[in-house]
């Protein structure tokens, strides 16, 4: 899996993040691959606790106490953030990877007015802006109306003067996408954005991020339980469980021919067309405990399609062009 | 918040102040002991001139008039005479209550100044040698009875090193024609800075008392609390959008973690009042609690009655304040 | 959530009490606390066999000894091994017969109050109407007294006397273990269980008793324990201020401030008693935090 060329963003290589626990060390994301090209939109779906949000917060750094990376680069734009200090670091985040979060009411500060949120990330990462405190000011406001017009708030100007719980859901959802893209991010991290929003929101706020992505011409990550949201917004689908990436390639090759059991669980047995506001139905079993994992195929215990040859560590195989998959059985040689 | 909404709030205060002066009322005319027989004393008077008195004090009332007479009169401010010093009650309290309130906000601002600094790196550095010092620090500091703090203080600072004085609010030559009736204040204001020293020397081994275990308990509460608002999504999101990170911490974290902070503050400001008593007690402070302690021992009920009336309104009316600050500095919570 | 644990009273009961028990366990792996729990018991033993465990009697004067140093001081005897006070009494002797005070008044304020709060939060919680808004209003007016003022006013009110401080604190103290039982007794009431229990037809007072009050007895044993500490700092204010326990009984509070005049001469006679409320308050209240940790799951990191 060489794909390190100039149209690669960001490139993840045998990510392990673990935490510590008093039971022993989980290790929510382990050995994962990523890879984001420039102005692509990669849906990443999975079950809660499959590593999908782990991984990307190690992207952007976030992993705190008693979690942290242990092993893997972090590649963007060639340069990797695992070895820049903790200051290199903030001037790419806000600015080059922006994130939004699951739900805004909780992302957005309650005591600070959304005017004041937004101005901060273009007082911390806009270059552009004049040096006299008055003009500064007033260009930090100027920018702040425009982005809060951008995502569509209407009257921005006395908008900015209140405070997130003053706004709708799908309003803060806007606003927390406005912070995000403030300073005009290259990549833009979305951990379901859809999850806490009504139906008809869910595809007001979708259709603004891909309107977003093709002016600023942006790569987008699309954390997602949705996969009528990947099947109508993403170029290319990555699947993950327990910690691992079981299945990647082009989204309509994907759903439509998926390899892996589990997408296939996923997907439910039958192929289906209209996939719109389908989610994940759970698959019977659990996720195994992420602690002192047996050397076998991580879906073994769940998967209708188990065999001896499960029982050994699995590593991706491929499934055709740009396509991947953890599955021993796509790969009849290496079955003893 | 809306005047209306604060007017509500108001008026619901109405039936726990009443409440509050029924039962100072039942606590004193339960009190054994005859009025009227403390105030003639050895004297020998006629039986006519006695019941003269009790008339006068009202005495002679079925209890309920007396309680809307004591009702009445505490409103307008007359407690009664205090028999001690022959003068009004409300007066005597009046003279007492700066040199109380001069102490309690002297003893407020300790505690905050240290509490909230000490809780905030407490969680910043959380698990820390430093952070298990200002556990077992607060842990002593509600254990440790006042009394015996401040006598170990007075031991140590007055008596050992000769540090501050042993009692008092103010030595004899630093006496000064007051103003506003704070010293820290007037001293300044008369251009005395020996004077203000002075009155310094004498407070801080009082404030350091009675705001001790004020301390412990806002350290406590800050460094949960910050511990709380730092799992949340905005300090995340905060750290997501590359913000320094002395202002995730203060702006985003510390913002919000001090909302408890500042009302358990109010709240516990109103245990001063208690604390008051034992510390005026132990330093010899010239205030409201020692007053009170005092009126005791000499039977002086009428002032025991109006301080502990006033007492409890103040209580109330700081659970109040810390009521009104905490939707104040909550934008989220309506009223 | 684990519904099957709670299909009939009877499963809701065993559960319960297994939680109990593996509470007990966290509790005993925390050190710190379980040496804390250690303490006091001590404390308590001392208190109960103080005329075992004293050197002398604490109310014997000996002006011979006035102001004694401790024994390691020059001038102490080992068999004074604290000193004497200002009328020659053996300072230990008074100490541990002082623990009687203090934890008596302490045990006694608190079993009295829990058992009250319990009765009127349940009662509140769980009948509603205008029991709750009676036991709510007063409630509140007493929570409208800082508690040391209110139990001074009473106990210039009664005089002084043991009975007396234990009236005057539990007049207020009630409020807090009530304020308690009726937050878990109103959350309490809603859960499947007793709602079943309810259906059968069981009467309010089982309910409440056999169906709440097991359930909320955690977070009140914590509460009651925590506030033990609080209790026995009050009565040694209030003797500290003479409106305790009258001489000659020995108390912590009165002998610091009997030692409050010879600060200058002789600094054994605070400290010491002081050294005692300290310890005892201390260790109570690392058990209890203890005792939180290891049975309230809210409290958990």
């Amino acid at each position: 899996m060489n794909m390190q060329n100039d149209d690669t963003l960001l490139q993840v290589q045998g990510l392990r993040t673990v935490f510590e626990t008093r039971a022993g060390t989980v290790c929510a994301v382990d050995g994962v691959d990523v890879a984001v090209r420039r102005g692509e939109c990669l849906g990443v779906v999975g079950e809660s606790g499959s590593g999908k949000s782990v991984t990307f917060g190690s992207v952007m750094g976030l992993v705190r106490r008693p979690g942290r990376i242990d092993a893997g680069r972090i590649l963007f734009e060639g340069r990797d953030l695992r070895a820049l200090t903790p200051r290199q670091m903030r001037a790419i985040r806000g600015r080059d990877i922006a994130m939004t979060m699951q739900d805004a009411l909780t992302a957005l500060n309650p005591a600070l007015t959304v005017g004041e949120q937004l101005a901060e990330v273009l007082e911390a990462h806009d270059e552009e802006l004049p040096r006299g405190r008055a003009a500064r000011r007033r260009a930090i406001r100027d920018r702040a109306v425009e982005m809060l017009g951008l995502v569509g708030i209407p009257s921005p100007g006395t908008r900015l003067r209140q405070y997130p719980h003053e706004f709708s859901g799908g309003m803060r959802q806007r606003i927390m996408i406005a912070i995000a893209l403030a300073s005009k991010p290259k990549l833009l991290i979305a951990d379901e954005p859809t999850t806490a929003l009504d139906v008809t929101i869910q595809a007001q706020v979708l259709e603004l991020i891909s309107d977003i992505r093709a002016e600023l011409g942006m790569s987008v990550v699309l954390i997602t339980h949705d996969l009528g949201v990947v099947a109508e917004h993403c170029d290319r689908v990555m699947v993950m469980y327990a910690g691992q990436v079981v299945e990647q390639g082009p989204t309509a090759e994907v759903i439509g021919q998926p390899k892996h059991p589990y997408t296939k669980g996923l997907l439910g047995s039958i192929p289906r067309l209209a996939l719109r506001g389908e989610k994940i139905h759970p698959i019977e079993g659990q996720v195994p405990e992420l602690i002192d994992l047996p050397a076998q195929c991580r879906f073994y215990s769940r998967c209708r399609e188990r065999g001896v040859e499960c029982l050994q560590s699995i590593a991706m195989q491929d499934a055709g062009p740009g396509r991947q998959a953890r599955c021993i059985r796509l790969n009849p040689e290496t079955v003893s | 918040m809306s005047l209306a909404r604060l007017i509500e709030r108001l008026l619901q205060l109405v039936p726990v102040l009443l409440g509050v002066s029924v039962i100072v009322f039942v606590m004193i005319t339960l009190t054994p002991g005859d009025p009227v027989e403390i105030m003639i004393g050895d004297q020998v008077v006629t039986p006519e001139l006695e019941a003269a008195m009790r008339h006068d004090l009202g005495l002679d009332r079925p209890v309920h008039e007396r309680f809307f007479v004591f009702l009445g009169n505490a409103v307008q401010g007359d407690f009664g005479e205090s028999f001690y010093h022959r003068r009004p009650v409300i007066d005597v309290i009046a003279e007492r209550l700066p040199a109380t309130i001069e102490l309690s906000l002297v003893a407020l601002l300790i505690a905050l100044a240290t509490a909230i600094p000490l809780g905030v790196l407490a969680a910043i550095k959380r698990n820390s040698v430093l952070d298990r010092l200002a556990t077992v620090g607060s842990l002593l500091g509600v254990s440790l009875p006042g009394f015996w703090f401040g006598i170990l203080l007075l031991m140590l600072f007055a008596v050992h090193l000769q540090l501050l004085p042993v009692s008092g609010r103010i030595g004899f030559s630093s006496e000064i024609e007051p103003i506003t009736h704070f010293l820290l204040i007037d001293t300044l204001l008369r251009g005395r800075p020996d004077a203000f020293l002075d009155a310094l020397s004498h407070i801080v081994l009082p404030a350091i008392t009675l705001g001790l275990p004020m301390t412990a308990i806002l350290m406590r509460v800050t460094r949960t609390s910050m511990l709380e608002v730092m799992r949340q999504d905005y300090v995340t999101f905060a750290e997501a959008k590359g913000l320094a990170r002395h202002r995730v911490l203060f702006r985003h974290a510390l913002k919000n973690a001090l909302i408890p902070t500042v009302s358990v503050a109010a709240i516990e400001t109103g245990s001063l009042l208690g604390g008051n008593m034992i510390v005026e007690t132990v330093f010899g402070w010239p205030g409201l609690g020692r007053l009170v302690v005092e009126s005791i021992f000499v039977r002086n009920y009428p002032l025991v009655q109006a301080a502990v009336l006033f007492y409890a309104v103040t209580y109330v009316m700081l659970n109040f304040v810390a009521d009104i600050l905490y939707t104040v500095l909550n934008p989220r919570v309506k009223l | 959530m684990a519904a099957v644990d709670t299909d009939t009273p009877r499963d809701a009961a065993t559960a319960q009490e297994s939680i109990f028990r593996r509470n007990l366990h966290s509790f005993a792996a925390n050190r710190l606390a379980l040496g804390s729990a250690i303490v006091v018991l001590l404390f308590i033993l001392m208190a109960v066999f103080a005329p075992l465990v004293a050197p002398h009697d604490p109310a014997e004067t000996d002006l011979f000894r006035r102001l004694q140093p401790p024994a390691w001081m020059p001038g102490g005897e080992w068999s004074y091994l604290l000193g004497c006070d200002a009328l020659g009494r053996d300072i230990l002797s008074r100490i541990i017969y002082g623990a009687r005070i203090s934890i008596f008044i302490g045990a006694a304020v608190v079993l009295v109050a829990t058992t009250i709060g319990i009765i009127a939060g349940l009662a509140a919680g769980y009948l509603r109407g205008w029991v709750d808004t009676v036991i709510s209003r007063v409630v509140d007016i007493l929570l409208g007294f800082p508690y040391l003022i209110f139990a001074i006013g009473l106990m210039a009110m009664m005089g002084p006397g043991l009975i007396n401080i234990i009236l005057a604190l539990v007049y207020k103290e009630w409020v807090i273990p009530c304020r308690v039982v009726r937050g878990e007794t109103l959350a309490t009431r809603e859960l499947e269980y007793v709602e079943a229990a309810r259906a059968l037809g069981a009467p309010g007072r089982h309910i409440m008793l056999r169906e709440i009050l097991p359930n909320i007895l955690s977070p009140v044993i914590v509460v009651s324990t925590i506030r033990m500490a609080h209790v026995i700092i009050l009565e040694a204010s209030l003797s500290f201020l003479g409106l305790g326990v009258q001489p000659p009984t020995a108390s912590w509070g009165a002998m610091v401030a009997d030692g409050r005049a010879f600060i200058l001469q002789a600094w054994w006679v605070s400290t010491f008693p002081g050294v005692a409320i300290l310890l005892l308050v201390l260790a109570i209240n690392v058990a209890s935090q203890g005792l939180r940790d290891a049975f309230d799951p809210r409290f958990h990191e």
